[in-house]
Formats: C-alpha cells, sequence, structure tokens
C-alpha cells in the first residue's frame, strides 16, 4: 500500500518529432484534489491517455497504488480504479437516463440480453453515490450539460473509482453548477476518492484544488500546494512570460458619435430589458456567467435571434435587424464562441474563408467571382494580421487556434463594420495569437470601430476595454469604466452578480 | 409511457396522420372501411414494410444501405434460375437466397466498417456491382417461377370479398413472414446488448468505443443483417408475384428510406423505432393506393408520394432547428441594482 494513488515519473511520450510529454512527473495522493494546468498543448490531455491507459510512453514509470506498470493497458487501469470523464462526456444522447448508466457496465460484464430491472438497480446504485436525483426514462440529449456530466460521474463510480479525471469539467457549466459539482468533488474525497482536475480557470482551480502541478511544452515547470501559488505566479508558470499589458484607454475623439444603440430590448428566454450605447472606437467588456443571457443578447444585435421588443439604433437611426443579414448590411459582425463550427468551414481552402463575406461585392453582374480582386483582398489581410499560412489554397484545419481565429476575423474586417462583436475571442487560443489579437483589437477601435469583447476572463476585460457591463440572469447588473476596476474588483463583481 | 412524452414523438404525429386520412378516405368514397381495400393495402405493404425494418437498422447504426434492392434481386434470381425445381419445399431457396445476401452485406460492411467511406456513396457502388452481376453474368430476364417457391405464393392466410362490388382480395402467406419479422426485429433492436450497441454506435461512435462496444462488428453485423433479409425479401416477392423479373425492386430504395425518415428514423443515426417504420410504410402506401378511392388518377400517385415525404421530412427538420436555436437563459423578473 502506498500513499499515493498514482505516481509518473520522467514520462515522455513522441509524435514523430514532436515532444508531447517530456519527462514529467506527476503524483497525485489518495483523496487528494489535484489540478493539472497549462496552456493548449501542453500535453495535459497526453498525460491522460498515459494514465487511462490509451497511449504508451515511450520513457518513465506509472505507479498506481505502489504497483509498477510496465506498459499499463486501459483494462489494467480500469481494473485499478482510474476512470476518466471526457470533455465530451461520452454519454449516448439517444438513449435514456438509465441506459446511459447501466450501459457501460453491462457491456463489461458481457451480458447478451437487456434487463430492464437490472438496468434500473445498476442505475440506482450509480445515482445514490452522488445522490443525484433525474428521471431514469428522460433522454439524455434534453438534460443539460451540467445534468450529462453528473451522469457521467455516477457512472464512472460503479467501478469502484479511486481517482477520477475531470476534463475541463466547467467549460461549458453555469456558476451554479460548477458549484454543484464542487461539492460533489468534496464528497468524492470524504469517499477517498482522489480527483485529478484539469483546467485553467483560475478562480475556480483555486477554490478546489489542494495540489497543483503545471504543465509547459511537455515539462513540469511547478508542483506544489494551492498555498504556494498566487495569480501572478500561477500565470507566469504557464506561460513563461511575465505579461503585463498596458489596460486600454479610450480617448474620444472630437465629434466621436454614439454608433449603436441599444434601447430596452428583451426575448424571452434570453435577456430583458437590456439598454446601452457605444461611441465608436470605443471597447466595451460584456461579462458575466454562463448563462446569463450575454450570448444571447450580443445574436441578437447581429440578427441570429430576434428580440421581441426594444429598439436597436444604428447612428442614431432606428433599424429593424430580423436576420443575420440584416445585421451584416448594418455593418455589424460577430464573431462567435466555438469558431470552428459557427465561424469558419473547416474543410474549405483559407482564402475562401476570409473572402466568404465579400463575395456579392468581388463578383460582377452575371455573379462569376472576381478571381484577382478576392486574391488581393486575401492577401492584404493575412499581411495585414500576420496569418502564418504556408498557402491560402490549403484547408482551414492547418491553421493552429490563433491563427484560425484571426481569419474569422479577417473575414469581419473585409467588409465595412461600424460594430464588431467577440464572444470569447480567446478561448482556446495560444498566447502569443491572443496578444496578437488583443493588439489588433486596440487598433481598430483607434480607427473608429466600436468593438463589443465578451469575455469570462477577467484580465482580458480590464486590459482591452474601457467600459464593461456585467449581466446576471438576462439582465444588465452593472456598469463600469475599467479604469476604476482592477482583477480582484472585477472577478468580484462577476461573482456577486 | 407517460402521455406528455408520447405526443412529443414522431409516430404519434404519423399515426395521427393516417387516421386522419383513412376517415377522408371513408368519408369521400365510403369504400375505405371495406375488407377488401384493407386485405389490398396490407397485401401491398408487406414487402415495403420488410425492407424498411431492414433499412432502419442499418439507418440507426449511422450507415444507410442503398444496395438491398440490388442484392434481393441478384440473390432472389440466382436461387429462382439456378436452382429451378431442384427442391420441393421452399426453405432452402429463402437460406440460399439469404446466405448470398448475407455476404454481398458483408463486402458492404467491410468497406463501411473498416476503411469508414461513407456508407450512401459505397451501397450505391457495390449497388451498380451487384445489379452488374445479375444482368451481365446471369444475363437477366423474366423467368417462370419455380415450382415450391409457385406453390407457396399461391396460398393465403384469408379472402375478404367486398360484399357490395364482389370484388375479393387475398391476404398472401408472406404478411405472417412480415409480422414475425417484426416482432424478431423488434427483440433484437430493445431486448439484446446488441441492439442496444446498434443505437449506441449511432448516436456517438466515439463513447460506444469507450463503453466497450465492439464497433466494428456491430456495423459488420448491421450490413450482413440487412443483406441476408434482403436476400430473404427477394424470395418473397417472387413468390408473391409468381414471377421471377429481375429488374421490378430497382428504385425501391428511396422510397424505403423515405418512409424510414417519415416514421422518425434518423439519417444521422441513433434514432429510429418499428413502430416508426411501420408508420412510415403504412402512410405511404395508404396514400398511394387511396387516391383513386379519392377520385384522383393513379398517374398522379408519385406526386402526392413526394408531397408526403417532402412535407413529412420537413416537419421533424423543423422541429429540430426549433430545439437547436432554443434559449435556455433563467432570466430574473424583477432588474436589481
Amino acid at each position: 500500500m502506498s500513499e499515493n494513488i498514482i505516481k509518473i515519473t520522467g514520462v515522455k511520450k513522441y509524435f514523430g518529432g514532436v515532444k508531447a510529454l517530456d519527462g514529467v512527473d506527476l503524483v497525485i495522493k489518495k483523496g487528494e484534489v489535484h489540478c493539472l494546468a497549462g496552456e493548449n498543448g501542453c500535453g495535459k490531455s497526453t498525460i491522460i491517455n498515459v494514465i487511462s491507459g490509451f497511449y504508451t510512453p515511450d520513457a518513465g514509470t506509472i505507479e498506481i497504488d505502489g504497483k509498477e506498470y510496465s506498459k499499463l493497458t486501459t483494462q489494467q487501469a480500469l481494473d485499478a480504479g482510474v476512470q476518466v470523464i471526457y470533455q465530451d462526456l461520452s454519454v449516448f444522447p439517444n438513449l435514456t437516463v438509465r441506459e446511459n448508466l447501466a450501459l457501460n457496465m453491462e457491456v463489461a460484464s458481457g451480458r447478451k440480453f437487456v434487463s430492464k430491472r437490472r438496468f434500473h438497480d445498476i442505475a440506482l446504485q450509480a445515482l445514490s453515490k452522488i445522490e443525484f436525483k433525474v428521471d431514469l426514462d428522460e433522454m439524455v440529449e434534453n438534460l443539460t450539460v451540467a445534468d450529462k456530466q453528473l451522469i457521467a460521474i455516477s457512472r464512472a463510480l460503479l467501478n469502484n473509482a479511486r481517482l477520477i479525471i475531470m476534463d475541463e469539467p466547467t467549460t461549458a457549466i453555469t456558476h451554479k453548477e460548477v458549484e454543484n459539482l464542487f461539492k460533489v468533488i468534496r464528497d468524492l474525497q470524504n469517499q477517498g476518492i482522489a480527483v485529478l482536475f484539469v483546467s485553467h480557470k483560475l478562480d475556480e482551480v483555486f477554490e478546489i484544488a489542494e495540489h497543483f502541478t503545471i504543465f509547459r511544452s511537455g515539462k513540469n515547470v511547478f508542483s506544489g500546494k494551492t498555498e504556494e501559488l498566487d495569480e501572478q505566479k500561477f500565470t507566469y508558470y504557464m506561460t513563461g512570460r511575465d505579461i503585463r499589458e498596458e489596460s486600454f484607454r479610450y480617448v474620444a475623439k472630437p465629434g466621436a458619435k454614439t454608433v449603436l444603440e441599444v434601447k430596452d430590448l428583451s426575448l424571452a428566454n434570453g435577456f430583458a430589458n437590456c439598454s446601452f450605447s457605444l461611441k465608436e472606437g470605443e471597447i466595451l467588456g460584456i461579462t458575466g456567467l454562463l448563462g446569463s443571457g450575454r450570448t444571447e443578447l450580443a445574436e441578437a444585435i447581429f440578427g441570429y435571434h430576434k428580440a421581441e421588443t426594444g429598439e436597436i439604433l444604428i447612428d442614431g437611426k432606428n433599424v429593424v435587424i430580423r436576420s443575420v443579414k440584416d445585421g451584416i448590411a448594418n455593418g455589424i459582425g460577430y464573431v462567435p464562441p466555438e469558431r470552428n463550427v459557427q465561424g469558419l468551414f473547416m474543410d474549405q481552402s483559407i482564402a475562401d474563408n476570409i473572402s466568404v463575406t465579400g463575395w456579392e461585392e468581388h463578383s460582377n453582374a452575371l455573379g462569376f467571382a472576381n478571381e484577382k480582386s478576392i486574391t488581393e483582398l486575401v492577401d492584404h489581410w493575412v499581411q495585414e494580421l500576420s496569418i502564418k499560412v504556408n498557402d491560402t489554397k490549403d484547408n482551414m484545419r492547418t491553421l493552429s487556434g490563433g491563427n484560425a481565429q484571426k481569419c474569422v476575423l479577417a473575414k469581419w474586417l473585409s467588409l465595412d463594420l461600424k460594430v464588431l462583436i467577440l464572444n470569447g475571442p480567446t478561448v482556446g487560443v495560444d498566447i502569443g495569437a491572443k496578444y496578437d489579437i488583443y493588439r489588433l483589437t486596440k487598433k481598430l477601435a483607434e480607427n473608429g470601430l466600436a468593438v463589443i469583447i465578451i469575455s469570462d476572463d477577467v484580465r482580458e476585460i480590464l486590459a482591452n476595454c474601457n467600459r464593461v457591463m456585467v449581466m446576471k440572469q438576462g439582465r444588465l447588473v452593472a456598469e463600469h469604466k475599467t479604469s476604476e476596476l482592477d482583477e480582484a474588483s472585477l472577478s468580484a463583481l462577476a461573482i456577486k452578480y | 409511457m407517460n402521455y406528455k412524452r408520447l405526443v412529443k414523438r414522431t409516430e404519434f404525429y404519423v399515426a395521427m396522420i393516417i387516421i386522419a386520412f383513412c376517415i377522408l378516405v371513408q368519408v369521400r368514397s365510403g369504400q375505405f372501411f371495406t375488407g377488401n381495400n384493407i386485405v389490398d393495402l396490407l397485401r401491398s405493404m408487406t414487402i415495403p414494410t420488410m425492407f424498411c425494418v431492414g433499412e432502419m437498422m442499418v439507418l440507426i447504426s449511422g450507415g444507410v444501405d442503398c444496395s438491398f434492392p440490388a442484392i434481393a434481386s441478384l440473390s432472389m434470381y440466382f436461387v429462382c434460375t439456378k436452382m429451378d425445381g431442384m427442391f420441393a419445399n421452399p426453405l432452402p431457396y429463402f437460406l440460399v437466397a439469404m446466405l448470398l445476401g448475407m455476404c454481398m452485406g458483408a463486402v458492404n460492411g467491410f468497406i463501411v466498417a473498416k476503411f469508414k467511406f461513407p456508407p450512401m456513396i459505397v451501397t450505391l457502388g457495390t449497388s451498380s456491382l451487384f445489379l452488374g452481376i445479375m444482368q451481365g453474368i446471369l444475363g437477366s430476364s423474366e423467368y417462370p417461377l419455380t415450382k415450391a417457391l409457385h406453390k407457396l405464393g399461391s396460398g393465403k392466410l384469408l379472402t375478404a370479398v367486398n360484399p357490395k362490388s364482389g370484388l375479393t382480395s387475398d391476404l398472401p402467406i408472406h404478411f405472417a413472414f412480415m409480422i414475425i419479422l417484426i416482432v424478431l426485429a423488434w427483440l433484437l433492436l430493445n431486448k439484446t446488448m446488441l441492439g442496444r450497441a446498434i443505437y449506441a454506435v449511432g448516436g456517438d461512435e466515439v463513447a460506444a468505443k469507450r463503453a466497450g462496444f465492439h464497433v466494428f462488428g456491430t456495423r459488420m453485423f448491421i450490413f450482413c443483417l440487412s443483406g441476408a433479409l434482403a436476400g430473404f425479401i427477394g424470395v418473397c416477392r417472387s413468390s408473391m408475384m409468381l414471377t421471377v423479373s429481375p429488374n421490378n425492386m430497382i428504385g425501391m430504395e428511396m422510397d424505403v428510406i423515405a418512409a424510414c425518415v417519415l416514421g422518425g428514423v434518423s439519417l444521422v443515426g441513433g434514432r429510429g423505432s418499428i413502430v416508426g417504420a411501420v408508420l412510415g410504410t403504412a402512410l405511404m402506401t395508404i396514400v398511394s393506393n387511396s387516391l383513386i378511392l379519392l377520385g384522383v388518377s393513379t398517374q398522379w400517385s408519385r406526386v402526392f408520394t413526394g408531397i408526403i415525404i417532402i412535407g413529412g421530412t420537413a416537419v421533424s427538420a423543423i422541429q429540430e432547428q426549433r430545439r437547436k436555436k432554443k434559449l435556455f437563459v433563467a432570466v430574473s423578473a424583477q432588474p436589481e441594482v
């Protein structure tokens, strides 16, 4: 018996020439809540796959509960009580809760026939582990992400789990649901189950984790108790840079007009009575929890949803925005949070992605595209935004997150915009590209574009916006100049509401 | 199942539409609920329903099979011509046709499951291949039906007579095959872990793999099953028609897939039920067969079939869009400052 549930020493994993893990250590004590943090591509998911036996490391040792495994298989990992809750949760949307809870176990025991009673008993047993109440006959697709997560957790607990790995469990759930998840995690801890919590949301990990391991580029850069860290150090370890951004000072140009004015805008189950205005050259931040209506508000201004009551004024004129086409015609651009799904055609060329919103302008009366002017347009933006590409004819998938995001921006900038709404502009974007995007946004604002940034990231808001509004339960509840705030006070505001 | 869930289901709406349409035809013609009309409908439903049950299982697993009419035609043509008069019992004909069909299905399954090629293209390709073999190598043409199958096809479960017109209709033995097939398919899908695997693979392949389901095996199984069923149904069809006509099943795949979709089977996998597939086929059969009772010329039947398909799929597509665009923000009743 060992006091550690898992001990990983000097693990290396290469993919071709890429060192995904370059000799990392990770020690998790029994019953401990451990946080693994790091930027995208630092090796977090690789180590999860090593622990679950999915990848065989090229060097190093893995010890589970004091027993060393030279070649850990997925079955051995499961038998040793390692359970992974993947980010996609691996639930079956088309099956009932009961089936989702019971299927894995029934498959593992090699059953050939379905017995509703046995399914029922297993499901109840699973739910009892975390005192989770849900209708067993409901289809899983009709549940919230948080409930799906609890299903994945209770399902994992059936197999006498001793270490539960949660891969970014809080990305898609609301603040209240995060609290509930933390309660579940603490409860697991009391049962002696260790939890490896993979996340880089500062406030959350500081609240729940007792111990930290931070990776950067496949190497350990920090391992220690939570008390030894503060936010400053945490950021430094994650990025390897001491980043102090000058905040954005908005200087109203003489005669700067109000570009966008929203009056008493409401949409059922979206938001209610939202009013604000935005001047030329301003960068306005909107923060608030997931599910606070901030995305819905942005999408209504852009025309994806149709607001039910209220007015939108552009340049002082009342406009009717019923569809995305209306939004674009009124000079509103929107960069959605899931750019791969909503903002880009991943299987089309980079050039087509950048030029798509401008095709109408670059075609002749018969609708044929003017190839030459489109090429010029694409080349211009690739250069202007320093997008790293080999060939603009390459498939969109060849680009990294940061460069892909720049393409989304280029797509909008090639239109004559008045208002640009960025929703979570740097989620999944590496740090270098992140600051390129910040610089670009500020430059655009200086040239007179009005920008709205919707973000969870307090630091991002403070570094880029001159004003910030907080949304809660579909309403705008606070508005401040960022010069009056610091990270602590804005965090407090966001959490308070 | 409670009432609320029932009315949310596509199957419920299809059933309502069928009932409404039947009543409409009855009111207009007074001829719908007559014994011979009902038997006629059941008779014309028999073959499409069986195909539909097979196709539905492929669709649920996340695949699609466009080659079943070709498989059915080739297996049927092979056993009816090469084994003509060899057996007095119809059973060997069915068994050999099923075996042939299973082998052809295995070709589909292997290509789809192993190389992950899109099943629609694969099965369109093999469909062409199988038809080519039938027409080129076997030199297909009309052929008299072998004795054993002819005897089976001449049998009947019951005969209905219309008291007014004196018209009679026979319910073929194959209707009983259809019922048995429906029951077996229901048991497979709902009462075996293999059936759950079919739903799981269609719902989320990665999750299915992580849960320990055998994804490759499940896909292979489903295409082999579809092939074997096609062989069986092919022989059923020729014995029902009392002749071997190799080309008259070609083109049925689209109507069958459409009937599945009408009945709530998803084209991207994971969703669908036997009841839905049967109701979908019933709706299409009833509409195209009853137009004459409404005084509409039969030449218009394809037009109405088209309208039903587009209308039916539009309803479920719109439902899906609404579901996606639905907002979930809990807006507070009072502004708080």
